[in-house]
Order: structure tokens, then sequence, then C-alpha cells
């Protein structure tokens, strides 16, 4: 039963939001809703590629923007949304793969990666920062450099143009998303490829000594990540019918690595639940004029790194393990040593007087 | 013939401002293996307190050259006291840590001195060469820059403080065996490095202005010229930096800036999938 406690509340909880909240919320908060359900998803790419895989990825973002400009171009070329999707999920995914082939089978490792996922992040932020004006156009797709891509199609019903979604369709089609992200990553890591991936980030010598190769796993772990990056960058394109150059920013990287620090590194909860709190935490910052948003997330990923290493989710996870078999007062297994003991006070046959 | 001089003063222009630039975060990450994505900010601040002195009535020379590495290297003490000093031999940690105090300080200087671009005035003028003008202060960051990396070698090779400190880097254990305390070498080391991003700073301000989030320009570009540079400090920010600039400068000129600064992020893409120890780590071994 506790194995399938996640499926249960994560189908609870995503039925909840589908049911409840589009029905009850205003469309202001609804629309700040299904911008941390897009995040989350981002969160969970980089939480997988990195907590399971040890991969630290700097350069996340580049994905997330790929997907968003993938999107929004095949969008306005082909004036319908169910390639564009797939497109928007291929084309990271393949980005991913090629930059994992040039990193991973050139045995790069941990700072190395991080600054050639950096550099490659800032490249596609310039390069698309600077491709302003007309005759910078893919198909009937003008880039629009720093002024982005306004007026993109959103999603329709496949196979139906005209048949655009309305904002609360496309809140619960993003909850929808975000729980068969979830539940497929945690399929994945309960399978065999999960499994070697979680042995790789232990130890990656003693792995490919048991004979994996750790470098093709890492491959498709990264090309995963960026595939789901790169839907989150989809519906972030659909979420405002419009994207620009902030999608690569260093800033944009740096969030994500700050909601997996604070939810709790390791885990596929900890990113989203870093990825509302901190983004939560960020827009009502923002209404107060005396503290800046900057200054509030720079203090918690400090206090985190020094004072919570491991983030929230494991912290309460060790708290809930401590004490949940004494709030409801369950009976306690009799550990090791009241066993022998017991095992004493039972006369052997044979050893009656 | 006067446009390859000018061509060949950008250069060493580009040359001199990310060797200035990166040379503190190479101190740093050579000495202690401590990556400071803060460093931006470090220059960020030199410049800030290069204009507050300035603009206070103070000599711009002297608010440029002394006040700078004075009150960023006061801010790195700190630093390197409360948060650094906590997470030695946690490389990602540290990364992390500083990441955080990069938006920190970008935060409360943004409520301190405001978002927008504060200038000083270039102090001094130009001169011609053949039909161009080229400003006399590229002159002036090149002294800097060379005066930055004679003076170091100068103390890492010639002052007793220099034989400790490279004892350090080679083998922290030996030396506090012979009863050295490596974490106090570590502080004044973060400090130094501080300090010398506050010269950048300082330095670099009446060209480009300050801006609270200007750090970000500068940390990438001085992170991949470390990275790509290798373990050995001078030697290695000085061939990293001579590759990167001239790359920089010359793509510039042949097509446009961005272009340019793409051409730069490519090679050392490049450079670090085939020497991911950094120049340092194939030629030039063993040198400071």
């Amino acid at each position: 039963m506790s194995k399938h406690i996640p499926l249960v509340a994560t189908l609870v909880l995503g039925l909840a939001a589908i049911f409840v909240l589009p029905a009850f919320v205003e469309a202001f908060t609804l629309m700040e809703l299904m911008v941390y359900v897009i995040m989350s998803i981002l969160a969970l790419s980089l939480g997988f590629v990195w907590g399971y895989g040890g991969i630290l990825c700097f350069g996340q973002s580049a994905f997330f923007g790929l997907g968003a400009y993938t999107y929004a171009i095949a969008a306005i070329n082909f004036g319908e949304s169910t390639a564009a999707v797939g497109l928007a999920i291929a084309v990271p995914a393949l980005f991913a793969l090629a930059l994992g082939y040039f990193t991973f089978f050139g045995r790069i490792s941990d700072v190395y990666f991080g600054v050639i996922t950096l550099t490659v992040t800032l490249i596609l932020f310039n390069l698309v920062n600077s491709t302003a004006g007309e005759q910078y156009r893919i198909g009937s797709a003008p880039l629009g450099g720093f002024n982005g891509i306004p007026s993109i199609p959103t999603l329709n019903i496949p196979g139906m143009p005209d048949r655009v979604l309305d904002p609360q369709s496309l809140f619960i089609v993003c909850v929808i998303l975000l729980m068969l992200v979830y539940l497929g990553l945690r399929w994945l890591l309960s399978s065999h490829f999960g499994r070697v991936v979680v042995a790789i980030r232990e130890n990656e010598k003693r792995a490919d000594l048991l004979g994996y190769d750790s470098r093709k796993y890492k491959l498709v772990t990264f090309a995963i990540g960026g595939g789901i990056a790169g839907l989150a960058g989809c519906l972030f394109a659909n979420w405002g019918a419009f994207t620009s150059p902030t999608v690569f920013s260093l800033a944009q990287s740096a969030q994500v690595i700050i909601w997996i620090i604070v939810g709790g590194y390791g885990t596929l909860l900890g990113p989203v639940v870093g990825c509302f709190l901190v983004q939560w935490l960020t827009s009502y910052a923002g209404t107060l004029s005396a503290i800046n948003p900057s200054l509030l997330l720079g203090a918690v990923l400090i206090a985190f790194v020094l004072l919570l290493p491991r983030g929230l989710v494991p912290l309460l996870q060790t708290a809930f393990v401590r004490w949940y078999p004494r709030l409801l007062s369950i009976k306690r297994q009799p550990d090791k040593a009241e066993a022998r003991d017991a095992l004493d006070r039972i006369p052997l046959a044979g050893t009656e007087p | 013939m006067d446009y390859a001089a000018v061509i060949g003063i950008e250069v060493l222009n580009a040359i001199a401002t990310l060797l200035l630039t990166s040379i503190g975060l190479a101190i740093v990450f050579g000495m202690m293996r401590v990556i400071n994505l803060a460093h931006g900010e470090f220059i960020m601040i030199g410049g800030y307190a290069a204009i507050t002195a300035t603009s206070a009535g103070i000599n711009i020379w002297i608010s440029m050259l002394i006040v700078a590495p004075l009150v960023v290297g006061a801010v790195g003490a700190v630093v390197e006291r409360c948060v650094i000093r906590h997470l030695y031999g946690r490389m990602v940690d540290t990364m992390l840590a500083t990441w955080g105090l990069s938006l920190l300080l970008v935060g409360a200087v943004t409520l301190i001195f405001g978002n927008t671009t504060v200038g000083l005035s270039s102090p001094l003028g130009s001169f011609a060469i053949g039909g161009y003008q080229v400003s006399s202060y590229t002159a002036f960051i090149g002294a800097v820059a060379i005066g930055v990396t004679v003076g170091l070698y100068a103390l890492l090779k010639g002052t007793r403080f220099g034989l400790i400190a490279r004892g350090v880097m080679q083998n922290p254990q030996m030396a506090a065996a012979l009863g050295v305390s490596p974490p106090r070498i570590y502080s004044v080391t973060f400090t130094l490095g501080a300090a010398l991003a506050g010269l950048a700073g300082g330095v670099l301000a009446p060209i480009t202005g300050v801006v609270p989030t200007i750090g970000v320009a500068y940390v990438a570009k001085s992170f991949i010229t470390v990275i790509g540079g290798g373990a050995s400090v001078l030697a290695g920010t000085l061939s990293a930096s001579g590759l990167f600039g001239t790359v920089n400068q010359l793509a510039s000129f042949a097509t446009t800036p961005v272009i340019g600064e793409v051409a730069l992020l490519m090679v050392a893409v490049v450079l670090v999938r085939l020497l991911p120890q950094g120049i340092t780590g194939r030629f030039f071994r063993g040198r400071l």
C-alpha cells in the first residue's frame, strides 16, 4: 500500500486542481497558478537530470528556450499546434543529445560540464537576442530579436486548428502534463534504467566496471531532461502567446537550480514544492516595495546551502518517518535487540534439566 | 596600416580587460578550488565604490586604484568569513552559495543606488593614429593589467607570503603540518582576489558605466577564461585571455560585436572539450 501513496496522492491533488480550481478561482490567479505548474515541469526536468543523474546543468534554460521558440516558429508556420508540440519536445531533446554526445563522450564532468552548458546558453541568448529585423525569419515566422515573438497561435484540439483552448482548458492540460511527467519519471526511476542512472550518480567508476556504459546512460538521461524542459518551454510560450529571449537567460537557469535546492535535491517532489514556494515568495516580495525580490532569493539560496543543504522535502520526510508512527500510535515492529531477548527467553528443547 | 594598428590596439585592449576581470577569480580558483560566482558583483561594487568616492570629492585616480580595491577587499573578507569558509572542499555548494550571494548583492545595490546606469567621465583624452582617434584610457588599462600581472608574479615568487601561499596551494595538509594555518591563507587569498575584482571594477567604470546587473556580463566570461586557462593562475589567465580576447575582437571587427561574443564562447566550448584541464593542463605545466 505505502508504495502507492505517491501515485494516489498525485491523482487526488491533480484531479482536485483540475476540477476545483478553474471553477472557483479568479482568472488572474489561475493564470499565475498556470505559470507555477509550467515551471514545475521545468523544475522536474532538472530535478531528474541533476538530482538523479548527478549531471549539474547550468543551462537548463537553453532547452526551455529552444522548446518555446520551436513551438512558436512551428505553430506560426503550420497554423496548427499538434505537430508544433511534438517538435518543441523533439528539437530540445535532440539538441541535448548532440550536446551530451559532445561532452560525456569527451569524459567532461562536474564544473567543466557546468561551464559548457552555461556557455551554450549564453551563445543561444546572444544569437536570438540579435535577430531583430525582417531578414531574420524562419518560414513565415520573424524571430524578432530582443522583442520576441508575439501572438503565437496557442494550443488547439488536435486536428482542429480553429478550436483553440481557452485558458481554463489550457490550465487543465498543463496540470495533466505535470502529473504525467511526474508519474512518468517515477516509473522511469523504478525501472532498471533508473536504477543504473542512480548507481552512476553514486559511483560512476564502479558502474563502469560493472559493465554499464555510464556515458550512454548519462546521454539518455540528459536528452530526456532536455525534452521535458522543451515541453515546459512550449507550454510557457502558450501561456502568454508570447516568447522573448529572456527564456534563455542565466537568471532563468539560476531559478531552476534554486527551486531544486530549496525543495530537495534527489527527490521528484522537491523540485515541484520548491518551485511553487519560491515563485510564490518572489511574487509576494514583488508586492512589497521594501524588499527587492532578487535580494530575497539570494538570501534564501545562501541560507539553504549553508543550513539546509538537503532541502525541505527530505527534511520533512525524515521528520514524517520519525513521527508518523507515534502520531497514529501504530504498534512498533520489535527491533532486533528486543527480538533477540525474546528468543533467549524461549526455552530450547532438550536443555531442560 | 593605421587601421591595422587600431585593430591591434583594440585586441590588446580586449585582452587587458579580460585579464583584469578574471585575474581575481583565477587566484581564488587556482589557490582554493573555489569558484566565486559573485565575482561579477564584486566588480560591480568596485565600480560603485569608485564613482561614489569620486563624487564625494576624492581624486579620481585614488578612488579607482585605491578606494575600489579596499572596499571590495573588505566585502570579500566578510563574505569569506560568513559563507565561503563553511563550504571548503564542496565545490558545487560553493558555486550555489556564491550564486545566491550574487543575487543578494544585486538586490542590495539596487536598493541603495537604484536601477539606473551611473557613469564616470573618462579622465584622459585621446590620441591620433593616422586618421583614427584612440582613447588614451586604453593605454592606461593596458598598463594596469601589466602592473597587476607583474605585481602578482612578484608577490607569489618573491615574498614569504607567496611562498607559503604556493605551498598551501600544492599541499594544504603538509603546509598545516609545518605550522601554517591554511584557513588564514585562504582568507587572505580570497580577500586579495576580491580586491583585484574591485580594482577591475574601478578601472573599467569610466568605460562601461555601472548598473547593478552589470556583473552578469563579466562573470560568465571570467569564469570561462579561468576554466579555459586551467590550474596555473598567471600563465593560465594570460594565455586564455590572450586567446579569447583576440578571437573576440577579430570576429567583432569582421562581423558584429554579437558574433564576436558568440565566437569567443564557441572557442571556449571547443577548448574545454579538447583540453578539460585548461590550457595550462597541457602547456606551461607547473608554471605560476
